[in-house]
């Protein structure tokens, strides 16, 4: 049967949803958490530990939406007419968080509050309805015959909104960490102060929706619980704990990279654990990647490009990451 | 009634925003490349001038970059969010190009963006020039897969159609269809163009004002000599990107000369090229107009008696909108006509000695800043509502291709589209002209400090100077 396209594609969109979680997971929790650090020379340090690579973290969600066009044309109208107004919110919040980068630093003092304003916002509705739309993607959507039939507002349901706000804390917890790594002094005593708050909110949400879940769907109760699939799936839940107590522990000892490293495998986790759910469905509850597949001419085609280059890309990103490595400190490195 | 008023909010709706975002990539494809010869010539020359000069536009490229990076990825889900029967019937085809375009583009350019704006302290020279060109190149292979998509909407090829879907056939005939290479290489110039016009009256504004300094002298000729070598090369470019479009969609090239054909046509006198009129979708001809005899064969069958198709002879529902492409299509000649004679203009002031002096030229300079904008916006109007009621040119139309939303929910978005565009990018704009108005700083840049952290604060941050010298500015002219 040759190469199983759909699933390659289907893997190198899952990969790159995760690279967009983890890395502008951490750029809009610096967001998120800029209503916490009041000064404003900490705020210029906090937002230019991120200036240089924000906009590479963000590319990831783009090519979440290309590849998703090329590889699941079905899922990619579907899912984007059915979470349109969420979307559209999203995409307003990625705008006032993304200019604020260039405006604020541009703007006279008594502008500077509009664009910290901008960027917090921005950050909070960019990751809300992020996690609203996941959450109404995995409730599954209303389709019939290749088209959604639900209402416009059908993600206002329980599930989503606490997927929304979940993720809210998700993304502080790997701002926090990031910038435990990035500043010294007054701002990352802050940071170390508010990362174990947020790290036990993450962990009793991380356990509220790993019951809803199963309670919500047999059969993604049925995938975890029954034998032998929970020998192979107990890992995911046992390294969740593991990292906890890992986490509690660096924060006591004043570790400066382990939290943040930590902080990406509890999100790697959280999302494996999504994907187990989901699996093979790619428009749950029931459409399956094989059935949403573009024709293998296009799989084929792209998937060439997608090889040959994501490895360029990793490459030439981690140099940049190595360009602007170390503590960024005041009056650091803009432009 | 609520079906026509939704398709018609979807279609307001991504005018909007795609009208909006055009504006910055093609300023960014232009300054990036603008960027990459000054830092060369810098390194090149070792002329302080072009350091300068960079430095100064640099910051400009940054705001312009973030509001195209925004704008740009509202587009990316605009496909599905407004036009999902388009994105499952096509997206084979467009899907993959775009994906392309993320590959091969928008991870280069954001990869060497971060060591172009904030690594002048941080890399070696050499390294600072080639992300500067990367990121140029990255802009430009942006251009090539967007405009290889769009290019196949209006004339596809190397393609089937099973079960009311696209399916690629012929990549290589799919992307190199029959009207990418003049499209492509007509907005590459516009862009350069538009952007040499934006820096040209950059400096025209600051030489009237009296600020007169080497830089802004060089920009003002480097702009200039873009006008004089550029702008008619691009008339030649649009007379073939036309001819090409006759060849393939001859409806919007009828539309574009108001032509409508039938018995009013005589035989033996060739096509007047109608200069200015009304059409009048109704009555089925251009009222009120001027016209030149035989001009219109000249120009479009390079023949003294050659007629090209009226639009009577295309079916009304297969029309456009006629008045919109007549005259958004004059608008852009007329600005293209315009910056030939800048050109013209300013090579003879120049040949006088009087480049920098003449106000009447600086003025006109100045006026003309826009005008390389307002011309891709018009031809930009003129090719898109030109292939109306088609959004595939002969597969699939515009109405069958929307998502069913209610005009309730697009309504809403489109506001809020409209409402947050307005506000951030007449703020990114201002804010960009109040950098132009700062003008070009000699010897900026030339500190040697050596960018590791903990240096002091002015060295390292320009911007921070810029913002306090722009109070000082703002000042200064509240007390003139």
């Amino acid at each position: 049967m040759g190469i199983d396209l759909p699933l390659i594609w289907a893997l190198i969109i899952g990969f790159g949803v995760m690279m967009y979680v983890l890395m502008d997971g951490f750029d809009l929790g610096i967001g998120i958490l800029y209503p916490f650090i009041p000064d404003r020379h900490h705020r210029d340090v906090a937002m230019n530990t991120v200036a240089p690579v924000w906009d590479g973290n963000e590319t990831w969600l783009v090519l979440g939406g290309a590849g998703l066009l090329a590889a699941f044309p079905l899922v990619y109208s579907v899912v984007l007419t059915a979470l349109y107004l969420p979307l559209i919110f999203m995409l307003l919040g990625l705008i006032f968080r993304g200019i604020a980068f260039e405006f604020r630093f541009k703007a006279r003092d008594h502008e500077r509050h509009i664009w910290d304003k901008a960027f917090i916002g921005g950050s909070f509705a960019a990751t809300f309805f992020q996690g609203v739309v996941l959450g109404a993607y995995v409730s599954g959507l209303a389709v019939e015959n290749g088209a959604y039939v639900g209402g416009p507002l059908d993600w206002i349901a329980p599930f989503p909104l606490f997927t929304g706000v979940s993720l809210v804390f998700a993304y502080a917890l790997l701002g926090s960490t990031w910038l435990i790594m990035k500043t010294e002094g007054e701002l990352q005593l802050r940071m170390f102060h508010l990362t174990r708050p947020l790290m036990g909110i993450l962990l009793a949400v991380i356990g509220v929706i790993s019951v809803w879940t199963p309670l919500r769907d047999p059969a993604i109760a049925e995938r975890w619980f029954s034998f032998p699939n929970i020998l192979w799936v107990s890992p995911v839940p046992l390294l969740v704990l593991g990292s906890a107590i890992l986490m509690h522990r660096s924060l006591a000892s004043g570790r400066q990279v382990a939290p943040f490293l930590l902080a990406l495998l509890l999100m790697f986790l959280g999302y494996v654990g999504l994907a187990i759910s989901g699996w093979p469905n790619i428009l749950p509850p029931d459409i399956s990647i094989w059935e949403a597949a573009a024709p293998p001419q296009s799989l084929g085609f792209a998937l060439v490009g997608a090889l040959l280059i994501i490895p360029f890309i990793l490459m030439y990103t981690a140099f940049a990451y190595y360009v602007f490595r170390g503590k960024v400190r005041p009056g650091d490195g803009y432009h | 009634m609520t079906e026509t008023l939704a398709l018609d909010l979807a279609r307001t709706q991504f005018a909007f925003t795609i009208s909006f975002h055009i504006i910055f990539p093609a300023i960014t494809i232009g300054l990036a490349s603008y960027l990459a010869v000054l830092e060369g010539l810098w390194l090149y020359t070792r002329n302080t001038l072009y350091r300068d000069l960079y430095h100064f536009w640099v910051k400009i490229f940054a705001v312009n970059f973030g509001m195209g990076v925004v704008s740009g990825l509202v587009m990316a889900y605009q496909f599905g969010t407004n036009w999902s029967f388009f994105s499952e019937f096509a997206g084979s085809i467009t899907g993959p190009l775009l994906a392309y375009e993320v590959l091969t583009a928008f991870f280069l350019e954001a990869g060497f963006l971060g060591v172009m704006l904030f690594g002048w302290n941080r890399v070696g020279p050499g390294l600072h020039f080639f992300s500067t060109v990367v990121v140029a190149i990255g802009t430009l292979i942006s251009t090539f897969w967007i405009l290889a998509s769009n290019s196949w909407m209006q004339t596809p090829q190397g393609h089937e159609i099973v079960n009311g879907q696209v399916i690629p056939v012929d990549w290589m005939a799919v992307i190199f269809n029959p009207s990418f290479p003049y499209r492509l290489i007509h907005m590459s110039v516009a862009a350069f163009l538009a952007t040499a016009l934006f820096v040209g009256a950059s400096a025209a504004w600051h030489l009237l004002r009296g600020r007169d300094n080497p830089a802004i002298r060089k920009m003002f000729s480097m702009a200039m000599w873009m006008m004089v070598l550029v702008a008619p090369v691009q008339a030649v470019i649009g007379d073939l990107h036309g001819l090409n479009t006759l060849e393939h969609q001859p409806a919007k090239v009828a539309a574009m000369e108001g032509h409508w054909g039938g018995e009013e046509e005589t035989a033996g006198e060739g096509l007047p090229l109608i200069l200015f009129g009304w059409p009048d979708m109704e009555e089925e001809r251009t009222r009120f107009s001027v016209a030149v005899p035989r001009l219109g064969s000249l120009i479009l069958t390079h023949s003294w008696d050659g007629t090209i198709p009226g639009l009577k002879e295309f079916a009304a529902e297969d029309r456009p909108n006629v008045p919109i492409v007549f005259w958004s299509f004059r608008v852009m000649v007329g600005l293209g006509l315009l910056m030939i004679l800048l050109g013209g203009l300013s090579l003879l002031q120049r040949w006088r000695g009087r480049l920098y002096q003449t106000r009447w030229l600086l003025r006109f300079a100045l006026l003309m800043g826009p005008a390389g904008l307002v011309a891709i916006l018009a031809g930009w109007y003129t090719t898109e509502i030109g292939r109306q009621p088609w959004v595939v040119y002969g597969l699939l139309r515009t109405e069958d291709a929307v998502s069913p939303h209610g005009a309730g929910t697009l309504g809403v978005s489109l506001a809020l589209f409209v409402v947050v565009y307005l506000f951030v990018f007449g703020a990114g704009l201002a804010y960009m002209l109040r950098l132009v108005r700062k003008g070009p700083q000699l010897e900026e840049g030339a500190q040697e400090t050596t960018g590791g952290p903990g240096q002091q604060r002015h060295a390292m941050r320009p911007l921070s100077a810029v913002e306090e010298n722009l109070d000082d500015d703002h000042e200064t002219d509240r007390g003139r």
